[in-house]
């Protein structure tokens, strides 16, 4: 089990590899990626910024939450801060279970509760040259 | 990054301005700290205040702007409105997240 908050470019295949194991039937993949439209709007890029010390905290007690519910210990996460480009990884959540079905539902639990509760957020760049703090209203 | 601080008001120089009062310094995210042109600011409250409390008294330092609601975390844990904060306690904003 692992998370972590990253600068660098992320490596889907790389986590993938690592919560691979003989004991495990099923490996699930999730890769969120920026997307060029949101709300209608033309997006160019994405900022990513934190509240680092809290979010390391709150995606690790994600994971170990995964873990005892899900009961496997092959998981790992990746989120990315700073400036993104279009189609590159933001995030990424790799687990692996002995069944198919803990595996998918451990997958989705985890990026739900990412989204709903770890202290990180976007800004995106519009085409038109504004900028906007994702959820919190108003361009600036 | 470094934090800019708000200047404390003159009449709070020599102590916190209140009896038993602390000073907390507040941490900014996002819109909130584009607001403030700063990543931190430094609020003076009597001790044992609230987090509700605290919320309000940030927010009535910028009671034009379009902020949206936000949580605060009291040592890096969501807290909830009743909470009372200590002198030391690492406090921060957190509006509305969007990871992923």
């Amino acid at each position: 089990m692992r998370t972590a908050l990253v600068t660098d470019v992320l490596r889907p295949e790389t986590l993938l590899a690592e919560v691979s194991a003989t004991r495990n039937g099923a490996a699930v993949l999730f890769v969120g990626t920026v997307r060029e439209v949101n709300d209608g709007r033309a997006v160019t890029g994405i900022d990513y910024r934190a509240y680092e010390a809290m979010a390391e905290r709150e995606l690790a007690a994600i994971a170990t939450e995964a873990a005892e519910r899900f009961g496997t210990r092959d998981l790992v996460v990746e989120h990315r801060l700073g400036s993104l480009a279009l189609g590159e990884a933001s995030v990424v959540v790799a687990v692996a279970h002995p069944h198919r079905a803990q595996a998918y539902e451990a997958s989705r639990f985890v990026i739900e509760e990412l989204k709903r509760r770890v202290p990180i957020w976007k800004r995106e760049h519009y085409v038109d040259g504004t900028r906007e703090w994702v959820g919190h209203g108003g361009a600036s | 990054m470094p934090g800019l601080f708000f200047s404390v008001p003159p009449d709070f120089r020599a102590g916190t301005g209140y009896p038993d009062g602390m000073t907390l310094d507040v941490l900014l995210f996002a819109s909130y700290a584009d607001a403030f042109g700063a990543t931190s600011l430094r609020v003076e409250l009597p001790e044992g205040a609230t987090v509700e409390a605290l919320l309000g008294s940030v927010r009535a330092l910028r009671p034009e702007a379009p902020l949206p609601r936000a949580l605060i975390a009291v040592n890096q844990e969501y807290a909830t409105p009743g909470q009372q904060l200590r002198e030391g306690d690492e406090v921060a904003l957190i509006p509305p997240v969007a990871g992923g």
